[in-house]
């Protein structure tokens, strides 16, 4: 479904993404993971689009689609969430969710674009509010509006930047099950988490970043148990 | 308000407004097309920049460059043709300008869409005494004030008809997600760069006929008149003071600040650019959203909810 070869972005002197390998299959959940600054959330704007890479290549079900602009990739059937919560407040809340359909490969609108955002809203938790604005929204909620925007298409693959941070315990539990709902749904799924129940109870394999380079890939547990990537984490004196 | 309303209501006002020129005299239809013209340029700047948020300065670039044309080839083509020729120069420099620029943001557009202005008028200025060693022409067209009148009112009833086809369109949701937030736009499969050159260039062939209709009317043109970058800010004031975020704002700005600067002028010829400032400033400060928004917050007042347009 997607595969990274040789991937590296650099700003100016900063090498954030220092050739990175990595193919996820179709159907697959894949955790990435790694300390703050290790260049996830850039893999991520990479994959999406967002930033050009400065070497490498990726591809996405069969398609080359480095250098390829965000709006192309999206409609490929690669939709993802944000870091930071991205939503656009001007539209209604049902509006926010017809705008993917509206601009996908097969542009949905109107009536029917219309029920399958109210189908969106309700699968993430937020039936019967497509009519209200989106500051009416608290911060789970919005994140289940961005989530419910990413979905709305059907994708063949999601990205969730961090996407359960920042949720109690009550909330994590409802999160984790919708995403669990998606990858039994078929949904390949590539995720930046930081919060390891969530890795564990998701994700069978996990692939782990430390200043910009891959340092482990392979099942969860093996992975996390890895003095690679406890030093990583943790520091030598940890090992 | 039901759809059918709603287009029965604007077919009504505009035979209302195409009555108007009749039982006034000559100065009246001055005042008309003048407020007519700065509906359409309101109305036009906003069709861009209200949802995009991109301010943009260069009106007058564009309306001096369709009175330019009129200008130009006033004693060579038929009027009709004039203005088509005046169109498509205006989007050939739309696209240009557009594609070089709308990857700028925030200020510096803005900054570059003032310069571009200037830039079009010391062209001209040059070309006109280092080429054809004339500044300033004359402008001799067989038309009527009440035709150039009508004139403006079918170019308004076109800017106000594509803003509302624009709104009720998919389009409108790619535009509004544009203003608020552009990597969203992108990454929902929005082609932003190519959503906003077109909607650029539309506003700016707009812009463009508002300038070459009124041309007549000058008889006498050279690059300080035509291309005063006031008309610029009073068509963003008058937008703004509106709310160019809605298809009636520009028009609710344009015709109560035209009559306030007509009166400003005549009353205080001196003072007039002092009185300009205070009033934009005053805008600014006491109407951000604009004039329609307020009529939102009295009815979110008297519902006790809040109502979104």
């Amino acid at each position: 479904m997607l595969k990274v070869v040789n991937l590296t972005k650099r700003f100016g002197g900063l090498v954030a993404v220092n050739g990175v390998d990595f193919s996820v299959e179709e159907g697959e959940v894949v955790g990435l993971l790694g300390p703050n600054g290790s260049g996830k959330s850039t893999v991520m704007n990479l994959i999406s689009g967002a930033l050009p890479p400065t070497l490498g290549e990726i591809d996405f079900d069969g398609q080359r689609i480095d250098r390829r602009p965000p709006h192309r990739i999206a409609k490929l059937g690669l939709s993802r969430t944000f870091q930071l919560v991205r939503l656009t407040p001007s539209l209604k809340i049902r509006d926010n969710v017809i705008l993917p359909l509206a601009f996908g490969v097969f542009p949905v609108f109107g009536r029917e674009a219309e029920k399958r955002a109210d189908a969106a809203l309700e699968q993430v938790g937020l039936a019967g509010r497509g009519d209200r604005l989106v500051h009416d929204l608290n911060y789970i909620d919005q994140k289940r509006l961005e989530l419910a925007r990413a979905i709305v298409t059907n994708p063949k693959m999601l990205l969730l930047d961090e996407w359960m941070a920042g949720l109690n315990p009550t909330e994590l539990r409802a999160a984790m099950e919708l995403i669990a709902g998606l990858r039994d749904s078929g949904m390949t799924i590539l995720l930046v988490e930081h919060i390891m129940e969530a890795v564990r109870a998701l994700c069978p394999r996990c692939i782990v970043m430390s200043a910009g380079t891959k340092i482990a890939d392979g099942s969860t547990d093996t992975v996390l148990a890895d003095p690679h990537v406890i030093e990583a984490y943790l520091g030598k004196a940890h090992v | 308000m039901s759809k059918q309303f709603g287009i029965l209501a604007f077919v009504v006002l505009t035979a209302a407004m195409a009555a108007l020129p009749f039982g006034i005299g000559e100065y009246g239809h001055g005042v008309l097309v003048g407020m007519m013209s700065y509906i359409v340029l309101a109305s036009a700047w906003a069709l861009f920049s209200g949802p995009t948020r991109y301010v943009s300065l260069a009106t007058v670039a564009f309306f001096g460059i369709g009175a330019y044309t009129v200008a130009v080839l006033a004693d060579h083509l038929p009027f009709g043709a004039i203005l088509v020729v005046a169109g498509v120069i205006g989007l050939g420099v739309a696209l240009l300008v557009g594609m070089a620029t709308l990857r700028l943001a925030g200020v510096y557009f803005v900054i570059f869409s003032f310069g571009l202005a200037e830039l079009v008028r010391q062209l001209i200025t040059w070309f006109e005494t280092s080429v054809t060693h004339t500044l300033g022409r004359y402008i001799f067209v067989e038309i009527t004030t009440v035709q150039i009148y009508w004139l403006l009112l079918g170019l308004a009833v076109i800017t106000l008809a594509l803003r509302w086809w624009i709104e009720q369109s998919r389009l409108g949701l790619a535009v509004h997600a544009i203003g608020d937030d552009e990597t969203v736009a992108r990454h929902a499969g929005v082609n932003v760069t190519g959503v906003k050159l077109a909607l650029f260039a539309v506003s700016s062939v707009l812009i463009t006929l508002a300038g070459a209709i009124q041309a007549p009317r000058w008889t006498y043109v050279e690059p300080s008149i035509v291309f005063n970058p006031t008309i610029s800010f009073i068509t963003l004031v008058m937008a703004l003071l509106g709310g160019p975020g809605r298809m009636w704002g520009p028009v609710a700005g344009a015709v109560p600040l035209y009559f306030l600067f007509e009166w400003i002028a005549t009353r205080f010829p001196d003072q007039n650019a002092v009185i300009l400032g205070l009033v934009f400033v005053a805008i600014v400060f006491l109407v951000p959203g604009g004039l329609l928004s307020l009529i939102d917050k009295w009815r979110a007042r008297g519902s006790g909810e809040q109502s979104h347009a």
